[in-house]
């Protein structure tokens, strides 16, 4: 073991970073999105909301990355950036999941707390961003760092269609180097235990500050 | 004295279930009326109705000069006028007693912070709970959430002020605590409509008794019919009520 090699580890560990943190940014916007169209007033909007997200609940991450990889080319765009396709997947998929547990933790918002900001006045926007969208957000913290951390593992994908050098990437070509699976898959784990752990344990922590009323 | 609320052969019904049957009553600028009757009687629909929680499905409902039944109804403007009051006190469970409070003067009416704050800080001291700005409503008894809940209400400067059954949630010593507060409001002239099993309330307060039985005003008059009550219907429910 080099050092050369573990600093392939930790530059894979870096890929793996980014497009979990660009997840986490783009998944959550449109998952935000999602989940509001999903309880939209407008039936349609509900509707086509609710099929896309079973769409993507039924395709595999695997099958959606390699469409966002070779599909633009098939319509005729040059070759695509693996960072830009691996992100353009796990924007959709990690949406569609968030979408949903949102949407189940807005609906999870007593229908009283509704009426009551109803009858004060407060218009349908205002109501779910002053009354309604803070209450969930409460829900939704432990299912959505939960689900932070299937991020971070599921951009492992990205490695296996689009060739994105990320952590499990290296790992693997480090072993086809070295014959030394265990070695390099072991570290490589261990390194993904260092980024998922923490983020458990903040989730557990902001769980109970985002409770303090609740106590 | 002019109609606050006007009731006039109302119908709702509920799939299948007809729960008001031509429902008509009125109720007079700075005059509390009192809704009993028994469990599915439809009184709390019938208070519903008055600020557009339900719709009706037949009838027509004048409420502080707007018409429920007109489809072009501006709901916005009916909320300015009507405040309501719930069983189970439906208090933000995330804000402050204050921010409570000053939500809807801040948000519907555009009033700055710091008169808000003055605006919470006299309707908070008109239920006695000056002193619990800052609390969240779960460090409250529920009486007190209840009383947060009526200032709540209040800061709006309703001119009409709808209960239901707020009272029922609640042991009979924190009772006594909303009811002062709602005695006090009906003092200064506040038009009340309330949904109540509190009879000696009613009793002592309510200038209106209208008595609700299968989706209809089976008994109305003023307070005296729960003395002397004509029908034998309401003469059982008030010895049962005792």
């Amino acid at each position: 073991m080099n050092m050369q090699y573990i600093g392939s580890l930790l530059q894979g560990l870096w890929g793996t970073v980014l497009l979990s943190l660009l997840t986490f940014l783009f998944g959550g916007l449109f998952g935000l999105v999602i989940a509001l169209a999903r309880i939209s007033p407008l039936r349609v909007v509900a509707r086509v909301t609710q099929a896309y997200i079973q769409f993507m609940q039924g395709l595999p991450l695997l099958v959606l990355m390699g469409l966002c990889f070779y599909g633009p080319s098939l319509m005729g765009m040059q070759s695509v950036n693996p960072l830009f396709a691996a992100t353009l997947a796990m924007t959709f998929y990690a949406g569609a999941y968030l979408g949903e547990i949102w949407r189940g933790c807005l609906e999870a918002v007593p229908k009283s707390q509704w009426e009551a900001a109803e009858c004060l006045g407060l218009s349908r926007w205002q109501r779910m961003r002053l009354v309604i969208l803070p209450q969930g957000l409460r829900l939704a913290t432990p299912p959505t760092v939960g689900f932070m951390v299937q991020i971070v593992k599921n951009t492992s994908v990205a490695s296996l269609v689009v060739g994105y050098t990320e952590l499990s990437y290296n790992a693997k070509v480090l072993n086809n180097t070295t014959f030394q699976p265990f070695l390099y898959f072991g570290l490589a784990g261990l390194l993904y235990f260092a980024v998922c752990y923490p983020l458990s344990r903040q989730a557990r922590k902001l769980e109970r500050k985002l409770n303090v009323s609740r106590r | 004295m002019s109609a606050v609320v006007e009731l006039k052969n109302i119908h709702k019904t509920f799939g299948t279930n007809h729960v008001l049957r031509g429902v008509s009553f009125e109720v007079h600028r700075g005059q509390v009326a009192a809704i009993i009757g028994q469990s599915g009687s439809g009184k709390s629909t019938a208070l519903r109705c008055m600020d557009r929680l339900e719709t009706i499905d037949q009838g027509e409902l004048t409420v502080c000069g707007h018409a429920l039944h007109d489809p072009k109804l501006d709901v916005k403007t009916l909320r300015r006028d009507v405040g309501i009051v719930f069983q189970s006190y439906n208090l933000f469970p995330h804000l402050t007693v204050e921010q409570n409070v000053t939500l809807a003067p801040r948000t519907v009416k555009g009033i700055k912070a710091s008169e808000a704050r003055e605006i919470a800080t006299a309707v908070l001291a008109k239920v006695g709970l000056k002193e619990k700005m800052s609390a969240y409503p779960e460090q409250l008894s529920g009486g007190q959430q209840q009383r947060v809940a009526i200032a709540r209400s209040l800061a709006m400067e309703p001119k009409l002020m709808l209960f239901d059954e707020v009272t029922s949630a609640l042991d009979p010593q924190l009772t006594g605590e909303v009811l002062r507060v709602m005695e006090q409001l009906a003092k200064d002239g506040m038009t009340m409509v309330l949904v109540t099993h509190e009879m000696a309330f009613a009793r002592n307060v309510a200038h209106q008794v209208i008595y609700m039985r299968d989706g209809k005003v089976h008994e109305s008059g003023t307070a005296e019919i729960l003395r002397n009550p004509q029908t034998p219907a309401l003469a059982n429910f008030v010895c049962a009520e005792k």
